[in-house]
């Protein structure tokens, strides 16, 4: 095909869609409102997934030591434990570490009161390693493991949060994907059928085409472009609307319930619509592009 | 070169149309087709444009089984014949010049070439001013010569007009005549379907005269023989 036969399809494409200016708004409007339900879903269920992410990451073991165990040992141990295939992080914290941290945290305000513990650190035996795991799923065997190795003590790690996270988060993607599948399908459905009252008045012109010749192409080419572009603006109009949306919603929330953004947090603006411009933009023309060549399919048979 | 073997077309409803019509029109033709309302003539240029299919029977167009033509080739089957239609069939939301254009962006003529013979083309057939026209706007008679400029525009081996002076006064009738009699010395098969007797009998070509469906006379150089 030329790009003059290309430039001259694009001609008529947008043509088309001035000349049916209530037929192309009906479909922006569908396709506008599929793509914001899709885009709420899909940010809902982002944030979702993040925070369980954010939960599991913070999921670790602590393993806490004999009183009576070398600094060879732990640091043995430490070793042993961080060439294991399924440790992703791990972390030694000394006893007088955490105790620096404590004092940090819980007597900020009242320095004089921790003066008190000086020599004496409350929290000698604590020293310890927080080990991260790379999946959840490997705990049980992992800590089975850890209470062989000698010296150590303690184990510390919660078994329900592991199992619930992973379990919920798979639920929530698989769900999301339904979702998200159906109003692609509703979209397409919707789409199909205000493309057919378009199509119905050019019934009679894309005959006269195909008779004097037109290729299938030739034909649906205007068509598909018209779709494609009504698409597009129908991607357009609501990721505007969620990036408000979003921004408001985010701002409110961090200043209404202070106490609990502290626990959740959500994904910035620009990490979250980095994945929903390009998804919308990219269903919008999907919706346009199918929609329009399942409809004018069957008038092609001439 | 076109050929019909024991060819018939029923539509749904009433009797066929077109009843076991055997004929050949040899390549540079020019051939009348004449016959009284209802007779067949308009279903006989549907099928050879493969606008319609035979009921039975076997049509060659250009050495091409429009039976067992591939779907992809039809396009390229119908390029190759110019098509006056008896109701002309022009794009409404179109002007007079891009209607014509149009037949030659369907076969990616070069812009520029499209620029220099549309306008020939609307010289040609007498409606040089009326380019920015739309159909709406226009008689019957132009439509008519807006309906054979496009027919005409791609230079095609075959020219099938159907009734193409049926709107036209004797003047422009009898132009339009010694246009396609001028097309067909180019060497183009033309045939036309007509009612107009003084011109079948002038011209002095090959006249076939059909009757319910069936081909009642076929001479070399005929007249117009049948009573309406
Ligand atoms: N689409 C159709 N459906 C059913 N019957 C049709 C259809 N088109 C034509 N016919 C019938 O087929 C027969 C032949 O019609 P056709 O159009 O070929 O006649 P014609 O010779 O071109 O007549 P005219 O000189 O009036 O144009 C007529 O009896 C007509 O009623
Ligand atoms: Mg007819």
């Amino acid at each position: 095909m030329k790009v003059s036969t290309l430039a001259y399809s694009c001609g008529q494409g947008i043509k088309n869609i001035k000349r049916n200016k209530l037929f192309s708004l009906a479909s922006v409007g569908t396709i506008t409102a599929c793509i914001f339900l899709i885009g709420l879903f899909y940010i809902i269920i982002a944030n979702f997934q993040y925070l369980v992410k954010e939960a599991e990451d913070s999921v670790c073991i602590t393993v806490f030591f004999d009183d009576d165990i070398t600094e060879k040992r732990i640091q043995e141990i430490g070793e042993q434990l961080g060439n294991r295939e399924e440790v992703s992080e791990i972390k030694y914290t000394s006893a007088d570490e955490a105790w620096a941290d404590y004092k940090e945290r819980y007597f900020a305000e009242e320095p004089d009161l921790a003066e008190g513990f000086r020599d004496d650190n409350p929290l000698a035996g604590s020293s310890n390693y927080e080990i991260y795991l790379k999946d959840l799923k490997m705990q049980d065997a992992f800590v089975t493991y850890l209470k062989t190795i000698s010296g150590i003590r303690k184990v510390n790690y919660s078994e329900n949060t592991a199992n619930t996270l992973t379990d919920f988060a798979k639920v929530v993607g698989y769900v999301s994907i339904s979702i998200i599948v159906i109003l692609f399908a509703v979209g397409i459905f919707l789409i199909s059928n205000t493309v057919m009252i378009g199509i119905t008045v050019r019934k009679e012109e894309i005959r006269i085409m195909k008779l004097i010749g037109a290729t299938d192409i030739f034909v649906r080419l205007p068509f598909v472009i018209e779709g494609v572009i009504i698409g597009l603006i129908g991607a357009i109009l609501p990721i505007i609307a969620l990036v408000l949306i979003y921004q408001k919603v985010i701002v409110y929330l961090m200043t209404q319930f202070q106490s609990f953004t502290s626990i959740v947090t959500f994904i910035s603006v620009r990490q979250i619509f980095s994945v929903v411009i390009p998804m919308a933009l990219l269903i919008g023309a999907g919706i346009g592009l199918i929609g329009s060549k399942i409809t004018i399919r069957k008038h092609l048979k001439v | 070169m076109i050929v019909l073997e024991d060819v018939s077309k029923s539509y749904s409803t009433g009797s066929p149309a077109i009843k076991n019509i055997s004929l050949k029109i040899e390549e540079g033709e020019f051939v009348f087709i004449v016959g009284n309302s209802g007779s067949g003539k308009s279903t006989l240029i549907k099928l050879l444009l493969k606008e319609l299919e035979p009921t039975s029977g076997k049509i060659f167009v250009n050495g091409k089984d429009l039976n067992t033509i591939k779907r992809k080739k039809i396009p390229e089957h119908r390029r190759g014949i110019g098509v006056v239609f008896q109701d002309f069939r022009l794009l409404k939301d179109r002007n007079v010049y891009d209607n014509i254009a149009f037949a030659q962006r369907v076969i990616e003529t070069p812009v520029k070439d499209i620029k220099k013979r549309v306008p020939a083309m609307l010289a040609l057939v007498g409606l040089a001013e009326k380019y920015r026209s739309f159909p709406k706007e226009l008689s019957g008679g132009e439509q008519q010569r807006v309906a054979l400029a496009r027919a005409l525009v791609n230079k095609p081996t075959i020219l099938l007009a159907d009734e193409p002076t049926g709107n036209l006064d004797p003047k422009n009738s009898w132009e339009i005549m010694k246009l396609l009699e001028e097309i067909n010395k180019g060497g183009t098969t033309v045939v036309v379907v007509t009612h107009n007797r003084e011109i079948v009998d002038a011209m002095n070509k090959r006249v076939i005269t059909m009757h319910k469906g069936v081909i009642l006379s076929d001479e070399k150089k005929g007249e117009y023989s049948y009573e309406s």
